[in-house]
């Protein structure tokens, strides 16, 4: 498994936001709070499974870090047509009536995201961004339910997040693609829908 | 000749007309000499060898006699492995590792399946061809069958398609069922089979030893759910796309004749890995662990999901659940 990265800071977050009732809460119990999914974990006998967090898919090329052009921008909190960015505007189709950039991209500081409450979340824990409206999803990934992992039934597992599936600013599923970046294999979601695979061959059409 | 004879009698030109008396049939009329019991049934036994050695299924005599994979000794299993893996050398040029690992204590194997998410792109059939080295082209065999149904109607076989084709899935008004084997707790085709050539393991897995079955088929017609094949011809598999980790009761190549079956990848689980349908899926819509961990993911499935099985009034009751996760 070539492409997994040992991250069991970015678990701990998880299981942190064991409960989440109400997105406003997320961020209050995110840091430091105490790890309750672990904890009931570790009372089992044997070896508990290690979760390893996918790669997320990589950034468009020469979009991020956002304030190696932001920095020198004045700070427009207002709602508008960007020019620029448009290869997200083309296919922005997240709730567009109700939400645009800033919903979610922090204006004070461009490299990270921002939880409803103001909260600042980098682009690596983006689930809990998600997590804030799709608690039900968010819920079932968290246990496995929701979303793909690989590797062990009973050991170390990858598993994916939302944006190996997902595409934030299109979030509606269509495909993913094994993609490599930096020398790593990842998934990424496209942008157009799977073709299947051949069909069977029917029963006449086999020699017998 | 006395007409209407019940069993076909083979007829010689040159040997003399049999004479059986009149009304009386000649089989079973008092009893036999010794002798001549004893003569028949050496001659019964070297025309049995003598098909054997004429046969070229690659069937030895050692193969013949061998006792069932159940009751053989760890030295016995051993050699069975061996001669396994000599066999795949001999046909694909290949070194190949066989095991028969046997299942772990405490696990009992449950799969889920997402209806709600699959999307039916086939992609598990494909990568359980390459894993479970099964036949490409002529025959052709799939363990994993893709159902294409309507919304409109449901579950529901009588409208089902297993052979759409589409340029991009999932089609509008439609949903997708695929069908492996489920791995009944009381599986009808364990009752079916004649020679025990197939049972159901410890951890659920319903196996078949493929040097013991004699392709009767008997098992394809007790399965409701279509998920055993039989393979008509010897199986066309590249040497180069030979899957090397090979389970006794799972992967290995297959001889002509005999009837094969989704095995949960026993290669794979029995080793701790997910199976190859699982990894494949690009949407996560196949779930796989351990029933009897609360913290497995099958197990978070089945009590927080709509769960259903397959064909329930049949109580085959099968390891592997469809569920709704919406």
């Amino acid at each position: 498994m070539g492409y997994v990265r040992p991250r069991m800071g970015a678990l701990a977050v998880v299981a942190a936001l064991a409960v989440v009732p109400g997105w406003a809460r997320a961020a209050e119990a995110a840091p430091g709070a105490t790890p309750k999914a672990p904890a009931a974990k570790a009372t089992r006998p044997e070896a508990k499974p290690v979760l390893v967090q996918a790669e997320a898919p990589p950034f468009s090329e020469g979009i991020y870090p956002c304030s190696a052009c932001h920095a020198g921008m004045p700070k427009n909190g207002t709602r508008r047509e960007l020019v620029f960015h448009d290869e997200q505007q083309s296919i922005f189709d997240h709730g567009a009536d109700q939400r645009w950039c800033l919903d979610c991209h922090d204006l004070q500081n461009r490299d990270v995201l921002r939880l409803a409450n103001g909260a600042p979340v980098p682009f690596t824990e983006s689930y809990r961004l998600c997590g804030q409206c799709h608690g039900d999803k968010y819920r079932d990934w968290r246990v496995g339910v929701h979303g793909k992992r690989v590797g062990h039934w009973n050991g170390e597992k990858t598993y994916f997040l939302c944006v190996n599936c997902h595409n934030p600013h299109s979030p509606r599923f269509k495909g993913v693609q094994e993609i490599v970046s930096g020398g790593k294999k990842t998934v990424a979601p496209t942008l157009t829908y799977l073709k299947p695979e051949p069909r069977p061959k029917r029963p006449e059409e086999q020699r017998r | 000749m006395t007409p209407n004879k019940s069993l076909p009698v083979v007829t010689d030109a040159d040997a003399p007309p049999a004479s059986p008396r009149d009304g009386v049939d000649p089989i079973g009329d008092g009893p036999l000499d010794p002798a001549r019991r004893a003569f028949l049934r050496t001659a019964a036994a070297g025309t049995a060898v003598a098909a054997l050695a004429s046969c070229s299924s690659g069937v030895d005599m050692e193969d013949f006699l061998r006792k069932h994979f159940k009751e053989l000794s760890p030295d016995e299993l051993k050699k069975v492995l061996a001669k396994v893996e000599k066999r795949n050398q001999e046909r694909f040029g290949k070194k190949t590792t066989v095991s028969a690992k046997g299942p772990q204590p405490g696990v009992e194997y449950g799969y889920g399946l997402d209806i709600s998410r699959c999307v039916g792109c086939r992609r598990c059939v494909y990568a359980c061809v390459k894993e479970n080295n099964q036949s490409r082209t002529e025959p052709q065999i799939h363990w994993i069958q893709v159902l294409e149904m309507d919304k409109e109607h449901g579950v529901d076989l009588a409208h089902a398609d297993l052979y759409y084709e589409a340029d991009a899935v999932p089609r509008p008004g439609k949903f997708y069922f695929p069908v492996q084997c489920q791995q009944c707790r009381n599986p009808p085709c364990v009752k079916a089979c004649p020679t025990q050539a197939t049972w159901k393991e410890q951890d659920g897995i319903v196996v078949i030893d493929y040097d013991w079955c004699i392709g009767c088929r008997c098992c394809m017609s007790a399965c409701p759910y279509g998920a055993r094949h039989f393979n008509w011809a010897t199986p066309n598999l590249p040497a180069e796309e030979l899957n090397p980790d090979q389970h006794y009761l799972g992967n290995r190549p297959r001889p002509k004749g005999v009837v094969e079956k989704c095995t949960f990848c026993i290669q794979r689980v029995r080793e701790g890995r997910y199976t190859a349908c699982v990894e494949v899926c690009p949407v996560g819509a196949r779930k796989f662990g351990n029933l009897l961990d609360p913290e497995s993911e099958i197990r978070k499935v089945m009590e927080t999901k709509r769960v259903f099985v397959f064909k329930e009034e049949l109580a085959t009751h099968p390891q592997f659940y469809y569920f709704y996760a919406t």
